[in-house]
């Protein structure tokens, strides 16, 4: 199968080989080697919903590759004039060889992926999945502790409606990582999701104190109180702002120890954090790029040389 | 009850057993015999069963269940006997079993589901997650039924 829905459609096996392909393909989404694997391409990019990171790094990936982008958004377009999902993808299996989806309904690219026959990306549906931000999050992880077995990843804010947090649990406990869940009551991890974690032997711990959480943390990984998944403006108001850290934070952290975010962010980064050593989350962002890279050539069935050189 | 039958033999038809205490009113609306049919329906409730402590009991005339209908019939009471009369004997006795996939079966519950549009084409579909204790989700969101919702949203 090369669609990509949920982080199900990959094995272990596979996503270690897409991350060893991701950080050979990092000198070609920097600009500094040609490498046009994916020449004569086209990529569907189906945003039903913003993105700033996601669709531009897919855009970037496609382009640094040789291949080219069909941007549609679903304003200014027959999805305004009522056409379902299933008819607009018929309409992109037309046109382009491969289709990344973001959709505020939950369950969409699984839809798309049984409507059409090209491969599908899930860039992200509803409070559902999100599994090319968990790849490109895994890279980063590796990147700065060399492994993600045994390491204690305290994930921040909203973790009932962050899609984000949901696919990245599911794949730090398959790599073996110990997971410390902070949110305020409201926003706590689905307990479906807990109970699956927990079923496969993870070691989960669940507060509300992010502050008592950073002296054991290996990774940091903050979200955004997300103001347009909440059914109501002041339950919003009551958890908004409610975890922040700034550089004063780091001092009692662990070495090593780095803060992620998969941005944008609100108020929960303060800026004084951005020069510290800890800080990821602008290269996490960047490293959207060669995950996203190596995610294409696998769905499209192209080969990544083993050596990639100037 | 040995001592004297609460309802009488039927001639044609099915009879579901061992339906779990207190759930024939639901197998009746999943089946839909209450607004789409006019069978004779014959409803026994809590009564002693060796088995099960208590049970209930449905026979319906001129009906014979399809696989299609058992499956609806699983998901509440995966462990009933269904028999099949034909002029006052037992026919046939149908399995039912739970199906790994449940196509067309109920709607997702779940409001924010790709599957709310009544336009979309695709059809339902439901994934048995765990036979014990029983968990269905939704194939597309992933999200867990409640077992009361999917009575209500049965197609």
């Amino acid at each position: 199968m090369s669609d990509v829905v949920t982080m199900d459609d990959l094995s272990n096996e596979e996503i270690l080989s897409i991350l060893d392909d991701s950080e050979r393909l990092v000198a070609v989404a920097r600009g500094d080697v040609h490498l046009p694997l994916l020449e004569g391409k086209v990529l569907a990019n189906m945003f039903y919903e913003n993105s700033t990171r996601t669709r531009m790094s897919f855009e970037a990936a496609m382009k640094r590759l040789g291949g080219s982008v069909l941007n549609f958004s679903s304003i200014g377009t027959s999805v305004a004039k009522g056409e379902t999902l299933f008819d607009t993808m018929q309409m992109v299996e037309g046109y382009a060889d491969i289709a990344v989806i973001r959709h505020p309904q939950q369950g969409a690219a699984q839809y798309s992926a049984d409507a059409i026959n090209i491969p599908i990306l899930n860039a992200g549906d509803g409070a559902g999945n999100h599994p090319t931000q968990t790849m490109l999050d895994l890279f980063t992880i590796r990147e700065a502790h060399g492994t993600i077995e045994g390491l204690n990843v305290v994930l921040v804010g909203d973790l009932r409606y962050g899609r984000t947090v949901h696919s990245l649990s599911h794949a730090l406990t398959r790599f073996g990582a110990e997971l410390t869940l902070v949110s305020p009551e409201t926003l706590m991890m689905p307990d479906e999701i807990v109970n699956d974690l927990r079923s496969t032997g993870a070691t989960i711990s669940e507060s509300t104190d992010l502050i008592a959480a950073i002296p054991d943390a290996d990774v940091i990984y903050m979200t955004r109180i997300q103001k347009e998944r909440f059914p109501d403006e002041d339950e919003y108001a009551k958890v908004a702002g409610i975890y922040m850290l700034d550089a004063k934070d780091m001092s009692g952290a662990k070495e090593g120890m780095i803060v992620m975010h998969p941005l944008p962010r609100v108020s929960e980064l303060h800026p004084s954090l951005d020069s510290t050593v800890n800080a990821r989350y602008f290269q996490q962002a960047f490293n959207g790029v060669p995950t996203r890279m190596a995610l294409l050539c696998r769905s499209l069935g192209v080969k990544i040389p083993k050596e990639v050189k100037k | 009850m040995s001592e004297m039958r609460r309802v009488t033999a039927i001639c044609n038809g099915t009879v579901i057993d061992h339906i779990p205490a207190g759930h024939a009113l639901q197998v009746i609306k999943m089946l839909r015999i209450d607004t789409n049919r006019s069978n004779p329906v014959s409803l026994v409730m809590n009564v002693p069963s060796d088995k099960m402590g208590r049970k209930d009991l449905l026979k319906i005339e001129d009906l014979e269940l399809n696989q299609e209908e058992l499956d609806r019939l699983a998901l509440i009471s995966p462990n009933a006997s269904v028999a099949i009369i034909r002029n006052y004997g037992v026919a046939e006795k149908r399995v039912v079993d739970l199906a790994e996939e449940m196509v067309n079966v109920a709607r997702c519950t779940f409001s924010n589901c790709i599957t709310k549009n009544p336009r979309e084409p695709l059809p339902q579909k439901l994934i048995l997650y765990s036979r014990d204790p029983l968990e269905v989700r939704c194939y597309y969101c992933g999200k867990r039924q409640d077992l009361d919702d999917i009575i209500d949203n049965l197609i």
